[in-house]
């Protein structure tokens, strides 16, 4: 607090005042700037190391047979893998962005809980700091998968599994509370005569996925705390010896876990409708049934958890219901696709880099919708279930899907952080060395899965050897072009060509107003939209 | 409607997609199966994704048509239109009427699947970590079946033979001609079993017992093979299954040879074994069924199991030993061995247990101890 006080009498003779000095700047600050920042390099880091923990499962399934690690070791990487990639680098990211850019798009001076911002950035490192420490215990680190089933979560499972719990815990308290101040922010600190249909689509996404996020973290706090009661204090919820239900586990798990799939990939229709009217100089098509549709999304994807399960032996009329329900979700999605081709048709466009992510997004995120629409058939599914099919759907909606529309908001909205341009090259490179990366990946995965490799296992029969080569592969190039954009978001943060304030030619809305670089505090006085 | 000509096009366009070399249709695709119901799965896989494909040729068809003539490079000028009602009407019936044509032939199929009943055959098919069980109902025939891939294919010392990792010490044999009736269950945690080539998975859940069926025609006879479906611990990728369709006659020998082969293994357990019988006989089935837990040469893995060479309970007491042998140790992985070895070859695993890698006890295990200490 003293260092607050501090900084404020440093500044005192100054218009306004700016960040404190040293480490205490990022420890106490509530500006929502610092904050998003943060944010962001803490996903870059996960994102990385789940990176790294890719590569070490790539290299495993490089050839048949077992060369590198054992297959505890393995699972443990998978598990460690998926956690840390949804939680760690994914969802944080889609935070950070809103910190910065939510008070900027909605015109309001910072977020509407600054305190509690800080908080609930600063949780984060101590619950992956927690979760990855597991890994040089004795018994290992968790091993179950990202989707937890009980009994091998619970009775089965190593001693490190309390500590995932409790790392659980603290990123869904962290998460609710990132959820409530955007909601808190969106709701209240609008600029006077921005009505809701007037705000912008990433602001608009970012509502319905905070709301999505109050709705089912509390849901995953409670299945893993059942979990606890079963490991340490003799319930039986998951235990069949005892009385309870496997079964039970895997629809409270999913309950949380469909949403939390829209979690991860609304904010990215909000940024890519950000960033397509932009470069086609042409308002995005159809606004309010791009609201219409993100709306019934969030709405069906409390109704289809079970579509996870269609192997579980539900009932004949459970299958059914949960296969048309899913098959549902395609129409308004579909929308959005049409939606953002249509904004393309007739514009005038150009090509930089956040552009080209956005196109990849488009497309790849349409070929990753199609498997899921091929996934909700549920006879068929008995065919893909747990099998790389599913691996390489869902791989296809996260990484040119979710990831992509991250790294597209980053290149978009850089030079109003940074104040420079990156160098543009260097953005191309790094989006086709990704494009290639990703399919060479990702793409051969639909082949193995279709022809009988099951998902999670460390080691496969010999038919399936030439795929699994090919992706390793490209697993490396698509891992190490993301290097290229280290680099070249250190570069861009310590010069380059001045950035304008309108940045992009056709750029429209509240953030390109105010200078570039954003200065540490904007919007003191509101603006007025028309 | 999807025959020949659909299958065809579909493998060069799968083929154009894919890596150079020339791939057979399998491998690329899911198999259209042997049965019924897995080649009606196959054709409504095949539909679903035909229309994927046309859903996805004009929609990037119209995009990379604006991506090449509406670019602002060749001057194009940007129209301000942006909504069209009678558009956005027709985009969203359009995918409505497309989905309730595929949920009609998906519907069938699946009430198809789901009718259990008239089995003619019964067989309970239990997961155990990492090992499936197979129980004829109402023939007294049940055995375990074993990965037998050697550690040494696995860990590349020796080369990988043809159906690496998907061979098994003994087929789920089953009739052709016949409904069978799988009644899927188990004993731990989740596990899936799952032959594709006759389109039935379906999870092994303990406490649940789940039910599927297969019809596979006569003139189908062969070996198919699949894998366990489901993350169930650290040996997931090494419990396949492998089933064996033979025509209803065989079947019926091949019941009446496991029983004979029973009562012959009964019969043997009471005749007398030497020392170095036994111990050749247990290294045999230590590689088969301890080896993945307690480690080839004894030493265990990890905290969760524990090392036999060297352990308290291999160089202690011969009845405490026998009994944590057969009847397993709850809260822990140690399963119970009592249904899944025959009684030579418990004794023949505890004296091995008692005898190898230094542990020094002398002891000789006879069956008969076994049986005794069973009662």
């Amino acid at each position: 607090m003293t260092t607050a006080t501090a900084s404020h009498d440093d500044h005192d003779d100054h218009g306004h005042h700016g960040p404190a000095k040293g480490i205490m700047r990022w420890v106490f600050t509530t500006n929502h700037k610092d904050i998003g920042t943060m944010y962001l390099w803490f996903a870059f880091t996960m994102l990385f190391i789940g990176g790294t923990m890719a590569l070490i499962i790539r290299s495993e399934l490089f050839q048949p047979g077992m060369q590198l690690i054992e297959p505890e070791f393995f699972n443990q990487m998978t598990t460690m893998h998926g956690l840390i990639m949804v939680f760690g680098a994914i969802m944080p990211a889609f935070v950070g962005l809103a910190n910065w850019m939510v008070p900027l798009m909605v015109g309001a001076p910072d977020m509407a809980l600054p305190r509690m911002n800080n908080w609930s950035f600063w949780i984060l490192p101590f619950a992956f700091g927690m979760l990855l420490l597991t890994l040089f215990t004795e018994a290992g680190a968790p091993n179950f998968g990202w989707t937890f089933y009980a009994p091998l979560s619970t009775t089965y499972a190593p001693s490190s599994v309390t500590y995932f719990i409790f790392g659980v815990h603290m990123m869904g308290i962290s998460s609710i509370m990132g959820a409530i101040n955007i909601i808190a922010t969106i709701l209240n600190l609008r600029a006077p005569g921005m009505t809701l249909m007037k705000m912008p689509l990433f602001i608009w996404t970012w509502l319905i996925t905070a709301y999505l996020l109050i709705a089912v973290m509390p849901v995953l706090a409670g299945v893993v705390t059942m979990m606890l009661m079963d490991i340490h204090f003799g319930t039986s919820f998951f235990d069949a010896a005892g009385g309870g239900d496997p079964v039970l586990f895997q629809h409270v798990f999913w309950f949380f876990g469909h949403p939390e799939v829209y979690i991860m990939i609304l904010p990215a229709f909000g940024i890519v409708s950000q960033i397509i009217p932009t470069f086609a100089r042409k308002p995005l098509f159809g606004y309010a049934s791009m609201v219409y549709a993100t709306s019934s999304i969030a709405f069906l994807s409390f109704i289809v958890w079970a579509h996870h399960m269609f192997t579980v032996g539900m009932p004949l009329q459970t299958e059914l219901f949960f296969m048309y329900a899913t098959m549902l979700i395609a129409i308004p999605t579909g929308v959005k696709v049409f939606n953002w081709v249509s904004t393309m048709f007739r514009g005038s466009m150009t090509f930089e880099t956040p552009m080209l992510f956005a196109l990849a997004f488009v497309v790849l995120f349409t070929i990753g919708g199609f498997s899921g629409l091929m996934l909700a058939i549920a006879p068929a599914d008995f065919q893909y279930h747990d099998t790389y099919f599913v691996v390489a759907h869902f791989h296809y909606v996260l990484v040119p899907g979710a990831l992509f529309g991250i790294i597209a908001g980053v290149y978009y909205w850089l030079p109003k952080w940074t104040g420079h341009y990156y160098n543009e090259n260097l953005g191309k490179f790094h989006f086709w060395m990704s494009f290639i990366g990703v399919n060479v990946t990702f793409f051969p995965m639909h082949f193995v899965g279709l022809a009988g490799m099951p998902r999670r296992i460390p080691d496969y029969a010999l038919q399936f050897a030439d795929f699994n080569a090919i992706a390793t592969v490209g697993a490396f190039v698509f891992g190490f072009s993301q290097l290229i954009f280290l680099f070249l978001l250190i570069k861009t943060i310590r010069g380059g060509e001045k950035a304008t304030d309108q940045v992009w030619e056709g750029a429209e809305g509240l953030e390109w107003t105010i200078p570039s670089p954003a200065p540490y505090h904007t919007f003191a006085e509101p603006p007025h939209v028309k | 409607m999807f025959s020949r000509t659909w299958q065809r096009l579909s493998s060069v366009v799968l083929g154009l997609l894919s890596a150079p070399a020339v791939m057979a249709d399998w491998e690329l695709n899911m198999p259209r199966g042997i049965t019924e119901v897995s080649q009606s799965i196959y054709e409504l896989h095949m539909l679903i994704f035909w229309i994927c494909v046309w859903i996805g040729v004009v929609v990037f068809g119209v995009m990379f048509y604006s991506i090449f003539k509406h670019r602002k490079s060749k001057g194009a000028v940007a129209s301000k239109f942006h909504e069209s009602l009678g558009l956005e009407l027709l985009w969203t019936a359009v995918p409505t009427v497309i989905l309730i044509a595929m949920a009609v032939p998906a519907t069938t199929v699946l009430i198809q699947m789901y009718d259990t009943t008239n089995a003619d055959v019964d067989i309970k098919v239990t997961g155990h970590q990492w090992k499936w069980q197979y129980d004829y109902l109402g023939e007294d025939v049940g055995f375990f079946s074993n990965l037998t891939t050697s550690q040494d294919e696995i860990y590349n010392r020796t080369e990988k033979t043809e159906n690496y990792l998907l061979e098994v010490d003994k087929h789920v044999v089953v009739p052709t001609g016949q409904k069978i009736r799988f009644l899927i269950t188990s004993n731990d945690v989740i596990h899936a079993w799952w032959v594709p080539e006759i389109a039935v998975k379906k999870d092994a859940i303990p406490g649940y017992i789940n039910e599927s069926w297969a019809l596979i025609p006569e003139g189908q006879e062969g070996l198919y093979r699949g894998q366990c479906a489901e993350l169930c611990g650290v040996d997931h990728g090494f419990m396949p299954i492998v089933l064996e369709a033979v025509t209803a006659d065989q079947y019926q020998v091949w019941l009446d040879d496991q029983r004979a082969a029973k009562i012959a293994e009964a019969a043997a357990a009471l005749g007398d074994f030497s020392y170095d019988e036994l111990m050749t006989e247990g290294a045999d089935v230590y590689a088969r069924s301890c080896a993945a837990c307690h480690g080839a040469e004894g030493a265990g893995m990890g905290s969760v199991f524990p090392a036999l060479a060297g352990s308290p309970v291999a160089l202690g007491d011969v009845a405490e030993h026998i009994d944590i042998v057969i009847n397993g140790k709850p809260g822990t992985a140690m399963q119970a061995f009592a249904a899944q070895l025959s009684d030579v070859e418990l004794a023949a695993v505890i004296t091995y247990e008692r005898n190898a890698w230094g542990n020094d006890t002398g002891d000789t295990v006879t069956p008969k101890m076994i049986i005794d200490s069973k009662e």
